[in-house]
């Protein structure tokens, strides 16, 4: 039972790869909402208003009711719209999909981030880890053609959705390479198969324009 | 501290299987596991890891991250507390639920739990324990904010952080409970009555609580281990003055 459109507004950016996981879910979903563009160098007063704690996209605005943090807006909406699941209904499957996008969040991308940062010794740790972050993937996915199975895509392929397409220009833009296609297989035809979904399609950022969100950060990192 | 208990296929309404947890003596996450599982009447066998000597069976359930605490459920691990408690709740959803039952309200109750458990929010806490000189007194501010924080914004006028009854946000913030052990060992308090009323009011009511008062560290044994761990550190640390 999909909400009307002025009932649930998404702040949030085009660019930002949490805010896109919003986005997908209610448009698999089919829940019509308002997007509201936020700029984060000039955060507006709504944004602060809704999300006084982390001052940070996306925002779910229900019913005039706000809720942060993609990985908990996604559980929201999973139980608000129960049509197409987007977890499991297995608990311990559901256990298997949150334990791997908490990792997903917190090891690959504190990896990812660090080397894009750094450079020599540092790099080439941070790279490691991020390869075997991505090796973890791979061995998760085997087999499947989403995290989620061979129907379409859930909870875990939706979270894993930077890597799909934000983390190629991570490398482009930080100048190094991780992620080759011989290397990993599964991550390869996965990544190819999801960025086909019309929802993520549809919503995608382009390339120039992440080109030019992931310069930015590094001009202000080097400036430091 | 609850010893072992052992494994026992008893008849009751409840799931049957084998069940373990692996945790450690003072280990907060392992205990919002220990606690899950006392309050839905669950029975399991606890093993206790030395985390200094991680054994086979920790290394083997839980190779991605090697961390207690671990579910062992019917020879599947699970592994990290806040997927645990999720599971937990998900398997026996009649007994003592551990969420409110409205969507809005359970984001709430993910929200703070991710919070609080967010390294830099732990962070303060760890520097009051083992910082000295600037650290440790930025860390007493910073710590102060956040108890305020939670104390105002998150317990509210509540009994306890899941209203009428203990629910999950309860058991994240269960390390609040034992945090005077801390205090004696620094010798300095930040968690104080006076300031923090309705948070002290909480970990009396909290502690009370037949499942969780026999599930607490040893007090006399979290001051001599922690004051080990404390020396250790400051033995360590670069900033120490009388090095």
């Amino acid at each position: 039972m999909a909400g009307a459109a002025e009932d649930m507004k998404v702040l949030g950016t085009k660019q930002s790869m949490f805010t896109q996981r919003v986005v997908w879910a209610l448009k698999l979903k089919g829940v019509e909402y308002e997007f509201i563009e936020e700029d984060l160098v000039h955060k507006s007063s709504l944004l602060l208003a809704l999300n006084p704690v982390h001052k940070k996209v996306p925002v779910l605005v229900h019913d005039g009711k706000p809720i942060a943090e993609s990985k908990i807006i996604l559980e929201y909406i999973d139980e608000t719209w129960k049509e197409r699941p987007l977890l499991p209904e297995d608990p311990r499957e559901r256990a298997n999909a949150r334990f791997w996008a908490a990792f997903i969040d917190d090891k690959l991308m504190e990896a990812s981030k660090k080397a894009f940062v750094s450079t020599g010794d540092d790099r080439a740790k941070a790279m490691e880890s991020t390869m075997e972050g991505l090796k973890l993937l791979e061995q998760e996915l085997q087999g499947k053609k989403y995290f989620s199975g061979d129907d379409g895509i859930g909870y875990l392929d939706i979270v894993a959705g930077w890597v799909a397409y934000w983390f190629q220009f991570i490398e482009e833009i930080g100048g190094f390479k991780v992620m080759e296609s011989t290397k990993f297989p599964c991550l390869d035809a996965w990544i190819k198969n999801f960025l086909q979904v019309p929802s993520v399609e549809q919503s995608l950022p382009s390339p120039d324009e992440l080109r030019n969100v992931f310069g930015a950060i590094r001009m202000a990192m080097q400036m430091k | 501290m609850a010893g072992k208990q052992k494994h026992t296929r008893v008849k009751n309404q409840l799931k049957m299987g084998e069940l373990k947890v692996l945790g450690s003596w003072s280990s907060p996450y392992g205990l919002r596991v220990q606690w899950a599982l006392g309050l839905k009447s669950v029975e399991y066998e606890y093993i206790d890891e030395d985390l200094l000597n991680k054994s086979e069976m920790l290394l083997k359930y839980n190779p991605v991250h090697k961390k207690i605490p671990v579910l062992v459920h019917n020879g599947k691990a699970i592994a990290e507390s806040a997927v645990i408690l999720e599971y937990i709740e998900e398997t026996w959803p009649q007994q003592h639920p551990l969420l409110p039952k409205d969507p809005y309200e359970r984001a709430m109750v993910r929200f703070w739990i991710n919070f609080l458990d967010n390294k830099d929010k732990v962070a303060p806490f760890i520097t009051f324990f083992i910082g000295v000189g600037e650290e440790h007194k930025k860390a007493v501010k910073e710590a102060k904010e956040l108890l305020k924080l939670y104390e105002e914004q998150v317990l509210g006028e509540k009994k306890y952080f899941g209203g009428e009854e203990i629910g999950m946000l309860d058991l994240a913030m269960g390390w609040m409970a034992y945090f005077g052990a801390i205090e004696e060992i620094v010798d300095v308090k930040i968690l104080d009555a006076e300031t923090f009323p309705r948070l002290h009011a909480w970990i009396q009511n909290f502690r009370a609580h037949p499942v969780i008062k026999n599930n607490l560290p040893d007090h006399d044994r979290l001051l001599q281990n922690y004051t080990e761990k404390r020396q250790r550190f400051l033995a360590y640390s670069p900033h120490t003055e009388n090095a």
